[in-house]
């Protein structure tokens, strides 16, 4: 249960701003267990985002990275898209517009899996079908903007957990969603990652969304880490005041966790 | 299909009142210009008494209303018949057909040949924005886009024709040579070389501005950081995916240019005698045609709206977002 | 002032501001330097350049002289080049601020016309216009602008869409003011300055066009231009190249000078609107 995927100490990440610099992310200290379902929370501006592009290794060539990130779970410096999966936030832009679905996802296939076109597309079909996309030939060939908001994020996981990866980062991936859409995504999500073993990092503002399904919360704040631990125990007894003020702006106690999974 | 179709008939219609306001201001033209149709037929027979000319104008139905005329012009046009020229004592409709293969196949080969080597270069630069050799070509390119085509062309004629005596400075081709076939071809293209050098690197250096803009656009959207997260190359995102996108308003411009680059190639067929369209023109100016210059501004109209179709064709084509909503449009 | 900083600051904006500069010194001091007719005949004919102190860049087929002739010259492609986009402009705005304000059919047909001076190349349409109207200074501009107000009749019409809904608008028609004037005083000076950095760009292309006219001999033939000039040694072209290619070079230093600043102007300004 406690076997690390990867450890991050003294991360700290300067983006070069217009007026000197701008600290993204100060000093983060984290660890993250193999096969653990964890919730980043915070607000806009806090460092979550960055914290997510830090992991892929996808930060902008003039970022600043000071620390480290160790990858214990790997055996060598894991790649985004094989070892490591992303869903954005708004599917609508992060799949190109001008290329059939399918081939987004076949291309990942093709690449990282060394699949024949064939065989590619076979898969890209049974991810479609895994992501719970209705009549999958004919989404294989749709271009995204005929599909809705909904089947686009569905078609942006597909292609994230095409190459079998072991962590899945989703950064704000269902919140340019309405809440029933979002509610399915986040049920998509949980029941991939428990079927296939996966890490998820669940990057999001909505500290309800993330009780729900979330094995422990890491809750940041102006580039700082304020307060982690196993959700039930966050939930029930911040120790940090700002986590209760999240907690008491987003959630009554008495609501009801938006997906019914138990918490683990 | 059906989509590209329904756009072609929406524009085919909308192109309809452009036309004819074209067509209104081309008589408009020649009502303003000195003499008309029956000076026109005089000159080419010798000249003639008043009596003559009187007659002319009636049968010519030149003695009409202006609304009359208008009426007789527009009838005219329908049946293709755009008047008789003056200098050249032969129907309007003969001569342009005579001449506009020469300035298409001008113009088709500037076309490609910047559309093609600027948009490669453009992805070039653009792969790396701010990089070394990025720098280098689009200043390099904005300098090319400030360069007159006509004097480009007097440039690449002093140094190809003159100095290095490998391209001939003018003509279409040689002249009673007796080629045929491929021989012909090869001759033709021999004398283009310089005339769609000075003509297409213009355009050359204004698609690869585009194409480079374009990149460093679509670099910064979504869809490219998401192709890095998936692993995918520099290069595979370059061309794959970013290019693709880059491309999309380059074909835009291309419609947009039609045009102008018509207007271009009247200087460049000057400077290099080529018996095209646009020396057409020049000679129709210099010859105070006014009937053969209108027919000639008809003529490049029709031409370029039928350019701008297949260009709205290609995008379509290109693009599987437009015309998706044309039910709301 | 901001955006004069800036130009000033990047080293493309300095350079065209640089090239710019240059010309208009040339062209200001052109009758001072070289006063009289540039058109008459100075010297011996063909002189080639550097051979004499009296002409530097040597003479023409007729002995006049060619570095004379150079300075007059930018005289001309500025004053054409300025006064086309000045006419372009004002007549676009015009069209365009009063088709975006009017809306419904006499936005219509104003922009078919709009459409229809797109369509009809722009050089034929000038070509047209001097060989009706005959070659003089102001014909050639006007026949220039014929070509060009359609861009600034679209982009001002697209402003004037923009900012009609906006609220100082809407406040000025409800204290009642004319349509017109709201026009006048609120919406045009609104649109102006995407309008002004599409006017770099048609200065460019009227000295481009005017150079092309004068080479075709459609220029005012009683000044002296880069475009006759080139059309001139074109004669010569194998004995004398430089004839032709001395005023060439004028020609793109003056447009590169014009684009480098249309460039950075736009930059400074999407910068300036980018800004909240």
């Amino acid at each position: 249960m406690s076997e690390l995927l990867a450890s991050l100490r003294d991360l700290t990440v300067t983006y070069a701003a217009e007026q000197g610099t701008h600290l993204a992310l100060d000093g983060l200290d984290l660890d993250i267990v193999k096969g653990e379902r964890l919730a980043v929370i915070g607000e806009s501006g806090s460092g979550k985002s960055t914290l997510a592009l830090a992991l892929g290794g996808l930060l902008p060539p003039e970022t600043h990275i000071e620390g480290s990130i160790g990858w214990p779970g790997f055996a060598a410096q894991p790649q985004p898209g094989l070892d490591i999966g992303f869903v954005f936030q708004d599917a609508g832009a992060s799949l190109n517009p001008v290329i059939a679905v399918g081939r987004q996802i076949t291309e990942i296939a093709r690449l990282h899996l060394g699949l024949s076109r064939r065989k590619a597309r076979e898969r890209a079909r049974a991810l479609l079908a895994r992501v719970r996309i209705p009549d999958p030939d004919t989404a294989l060939a749709a271009f995204p903007h005929q599909l809705s908001g909904g089947q686009r994020q569905r078609v942006a996981i597909a292609a994230a957990i095409a190459a079998k990866p072991s962590l899945l980062i989703a950064d704000e991936a269902t919140s340019a969603l309405d809440t029933i859409v979002q509610a399915e995504i986040v049920a998509l999500l949980d029941e991939l990652v428990r079927a296939e073993g996966m890490t998820l990092i669940f990057i999001t503002h909505d500290i309800a969304l993330a009780s729900g399904f979330a094995d422990r919360i890491v809750v940041l704040r102006d580039a700082r880490l304020v307060e982690t631990g196993p959700t039930a125990a966050l939930l029930g007894a911040p120790k940090q005041a700002y986590t209760a003020k999240l907690l008491a702006s987003h959630i009554g106690l008495d609501t009801p966790p938006l997906v019914a999974g138990e918490p683990a | 299909m059906n989509r590209a179709l329904r756009l072609l008939r929406r524009r085919l219609v909308s192109s309809i009142p452009v036309l004819l306001i074209v067509i209104v201001g081309a008589f408009f033209l020649l009502e303003l210009a000195p003499g008309d149709a029956a000076d026109a037929y005089l000159l080419s027979i010798g000249g003639g008494d008043p009596a003559l000319v009187q007659a002319l104008r009636q049968s010519y139905g030149l003695e009409g209303s202006a609304g009359a005329r208008l009426w007789l012009y527009l009838t005219s046009l329908a049946r293709l018949d755009l008047g008789w020229s003056v200098i050249f004592n032969r129907p309007i409709s003969d001569l342009i057909l005579e001449r506009l293969p020469n300035t298409l196949w001008l113009m088709g080969s500037a076309v490609a040949l910047s559309f093609t080597v600027g948009s490669l270069l453009g992805i070039v630069a653009g792969s790396k924005p701010g990089s070394w050799g990025d720098r280098l070509l689009s200043t390099g390119s904005l300098a090319l886009y400030a360069v007159p085509s006509f004097w480009l062309g007097l440039v690449l004629i002093v140094l190809f024709s003159v100095q290095l005596r490998w391209f001939p400075t003018s003509g279409i081709e040689t002249i009673a040579s007796g080629k045929e076939g491929l021989a012909r071809a090869r001759d033709i293209a021999w004398h283009l070389a310089l005339p769609v050098a000075a003509l297409g690197f213009i355009y050359l250096a204004l698609f690869l501005r585009m194409m480079r803009t374009g990149m460093a656009e679509a670099w910064r959207q979504d869809y490219a950081l998401a192709a890095r997260a998936r692993g995918l190359g520099h290069r595979r995102i370059a061309v794959f995916h970013i290019a693709r996108n880059a491309l999309l308003p380059l074909v835009t411009m291309l419609g947009l240019q039609a045009a102008s680059m018509l207007g271009g190639s009247v200087v460049i067929e000057s400077v290099f005698a080529i018996p095209g369209f646009g020396r057409l023109a020049h000679e129709a100016v210099a010859g105070r045609d006014a009937p053969l210059l209108t027919g000639i501004i008809l003529v490049s109209t029709v031409l370029v709206i039928l350019v701008n179709l297949a260009v709205d064709m290609a995008y379509a084509l290109l693009d599987p977002r437009v015309g998706a909503n044309e039910v709301a449009a | 002032m901001n955006v004069f900083k800036r130009l000033l600051r990047s080293p493309a904006g300095a350079a065209g501001l640089a090239l710019l500069a240059l010309l208009a010194l040339a062209a200001l001091c052109a009758p001072l330097l070289f006063p009289g007719d540039p058109l008459a005949i100075a010297g011996p004919p063909l002189t080639p350049p550097f051979t004499d102190p009296a002409f530097p860049l040597g003479t023409d087929r007729l002995g006049r002289n060619v570095l004379a002739g150079l300075f007059h010259g930018a005289q001309a492609s500025l004053a054409v080049g300025l006064a086309a986009a000045a006419v372009s402009i004002v007549a676009g705005a015009l069209v365009g601020t009063v088709a975006g304000f009017a809306g419904g059919l006499v936005d219509e047909a104003l922009m078919r016309v709009v459409d229809a001076f797109q369509t009809v190349p722009g050089f034929l349409l000038a070509l047209a216009f001097v060989s009706v109207a005959g070659a003089s200074l102001a014909v050639v501009i006007l026949a220039i602008a014929l070509g060009a107000w359609t861009g600034p009749a679209r982009l001002a019409r697209a402003e004037v869409l923009s900012i009609r809904e906006r609220d100082y608008v809407a406040a000025a028609r409800i204290i009642g003011m004319h349509p017109a004037e709201i026009a006048l005083r609120e919406v045009l000076p609104n649109a102006l300055p995407p309008v002004l950095a599409l006017a770099a760009v048609i200065v460019g292309n009227a000295v481009l066009i005017e150079s092309a006219l004068s080479f075709l001999g459609l220029g005012d033939p009683n000044i002296v231009t880069w475009g006759s000039m080139i059309s001139e040694g074109r004669n010569v072209l194998r004995s004398a190249p430089f004839l032709s290619i001395v005023p060439g070079i004028g020609l793109v230093v003056t447009v590169l000078g014009v684009y480098l600043l249309a460039e950075e102007l736009a930059d400074a300004l999407a910068t300036r609107k980018a800004r909240p």
